[in-house]
């Protein structure tokens, strides 16, 4: 779908939801700054503010070019890319094969701009498998090297692999197609994930009881996954016909499958965090913290979530 | 105008798309001269990033201390150095010559200029802390009412390390302390307290494994 460029109607009125959620939004911060001025609410004003940021230029990237949607989320693969570089431990032998690794990111989104799928998909699994222990035998440090080997892979897994499922997705269905395309199974992926982790956290603050993974997030509880999950396969139920090819029920379980995977991505994430000491993975987005800390619901959910789409339907 | 056409073409960009720089307190960087920048060492980035983070309106006021015999060896690096990077030459071995080497930083200060210097000397081991030189306590007996910030720089010593050619991007910080309130008479004491106030702006933050 990449030359020639219609805005669909339906992703309009979808943009145009996502600004009226977020004007809500607004007003419940004002309105609770009023009722309880005692407690800090700056770090949810930011998280929104945040929100305005990202929804306007993914929307403006949207309606501009299908090339500009690519390059925003290449570009957003090597910021998640850099932030896991700079927090994970790295050996100073391996400059060089970091730099071939920042590489994976361009050819990778080269074959999703060609729609070569068969490459796309063991780009990383298969290839760089393969470069990236022979870079570094080449380097010949073998101190450290299954941790720097290992540490390295998974990272180009989560920031390359996974979010090149995100890219993929917008050039999944076939051109001059009438309906939302690409941009409509963008929009729902990213709708339910990021909703569903909206939709955890406000149910987990208001009835959280039982903690469900305390030693790896202490705030996430029972009541809050559970929450996510009913409003998750909920709003998939209805948004879900209209923004891609499914039906209602088929909707029903992608809204489920979003909710656990977007719960294990997160909480992967975290676990990564806890092991290395840190809070944040980064400063990037004020009131979030760092690329990765805002894409960890989807290092699962898009890959789950592209393939359930291109077995049932494309 | 080479120095801006560098800062709005190279330095900027490099550290905003690049490297991705978090400075931590901002606002107590100097904006106004005299005063004094003091960081730690790691690479040729340091310089880079150290001047972006002043204002372009003021960037003529800035002037990165560097070694004479290293920065000004060939032409084509003079011209770079005092142009593009605005360099204030240091000759390392004017003592030698009975020659007073701090001549040229007074001189800047008394007009006025914010002057950037890396105490340790050379770039040491990236991302190593070495024991700081002597000149900076000369420095600040000489002209003890100018104000001298710490900062802290991490992580650019993995981005170009002494000895590479490639950078590799990393996000790195920037901590910028207080200005220094205990200046000692004593060249050692004052060697102290100032690797103490450099240790003190990271306490308690963990920086990832790197060698």
């Amino acid at each position: 779908m990449i030359a020639g460029l219609r805005i669909d109607p339906t992703v309009a009125w979808a943009l145009a939801a996502l600004i009226v959620v977020l004007v809500v939004a607004e007003a419940a911060v004002i309105y609770l700054r009023r009722s309880k001025p005692e407690r800090d609410w700056t770090e949810l004003k930011l998280r929104i503010h945040s929100w305005w940021v990202i929804v306007i230029a993914g929307g403006i990237a949207l309606v501009l070019n299908p090339i500009a949607v690519l390059v925003v989320l290449a570009v957003v693969s090597y910021l998640a890319l850099k932030e896991y570089l700079s927090v994970v431990p790295t050996r100073r032998a391996d400059r060089a094969v970091l730099l071939i690794a920042y590489l994976a990111i361009p050819t990778q989104w080269w074959w999703i701009a060609q729609e070569q799928y068969g490459f796309f998909i063991i780009w990383v699994p298969v290839y760089l498998f393969m470069v990236v222990p022979a870079m570094m035998v080449l380097r010949g440090e073998v101190s450290g090297f299954l941790r720097a080997l290992g540490t390295l892979h998974w990272g180009l897994m989560l920031c390359v692999f996974a979010i090149g499922h995100v890219a993929y997705l917008f050039v999944l269905p076939e051109e001059g197609q009438a309906g939302p395309g690409g941009a409509g199974l963008l929009l729902l992926l990213l709708i339910l994930t990021q909703g569903n982790d909206v939709a955890q956290y406000v149910w987990g603050r208001i009835f959280g009881r039982h903690k469900i993974a305390p030693s790896v997030s202490p705030n996430k509880t029972v009541e809050g996954f559970v929450g996510g999950l009913v409003i998750t396969t909920i709003v998939a139920g209805l948004i879900g016909p209209l923004l891609a090819p499914l039906s209602w029920p088929m909707a029903l379980w992608v809204g489920a499958l979003m909710a656990v995977s977007g719960f294990f991505g997160d909480l992967t994430v975290s676990a990564v965090k806890r092991d290395i000491g840190i809070k944040d993975t980064g400063t990037l987005i004020p009131g979030h913290g760092g690329v990765l800390d805002r894409i960890d619901s989807l290092i699962f959910a898009a890959p789950l979530f592209f393939h359930f789409m291109r077995y049932f339907y494309y | 105008m080479w120095r801006l056409l560098f800062h709005w073409l190279v330095t900027k960009p490099l550290m905003l798309l690049f490297v991705g720089l978090h400075v931590r307190n901002p606002e107590r960087l100097p904006m106004t001269g005299p005063a004094i920048v003091v960081a730690n060492h790691n690479s040729h980035a340091d310089t880079v990033a150290l001047t972006s983070l002043f204002p372009s309106r003021i960037l003529h006021k800035v002037r990165p201390v560097a070694a004479a015999d290293y920065f000004m060896s060939s032409k084509a690096m003079a011209w770079f150095s005092t142009r593009c990077m605005g360099i204030l030459p240091f000759d390392r071995h004017a003592r030698e010559r009975g020659e007073d080497p701090l001549t040229g930083c007074i001189e800047a200060l008394d007009r006025g200029c914010i002057l950037i210097l890396f105490p340790e000397g050379s770039r040491g081991e990236p991302e190593r802390l070495q024991r700081f030189k002597k000149g900076i306590c000369h420095l600040a007996k000489r002209r003890p009412e100018v104000p001298i910030v710490p900062v802290y720089l991490h992580g650019l010593g993995k981005v170009l390390p002494r000895g590479a050619f490639l950078p590799v991007p990393f996000f790195c910080d920037a901590f910028v302390g207080p200005p220094l309130a205990d200046r000692p008479e004593d060249t050692d004491a004052f060697v102290e307290a100032l690797e103490g106030a450099m240790a003190k702006l990271v306490e308690g933050t963990r920086f990832p494994e790197w060698d």
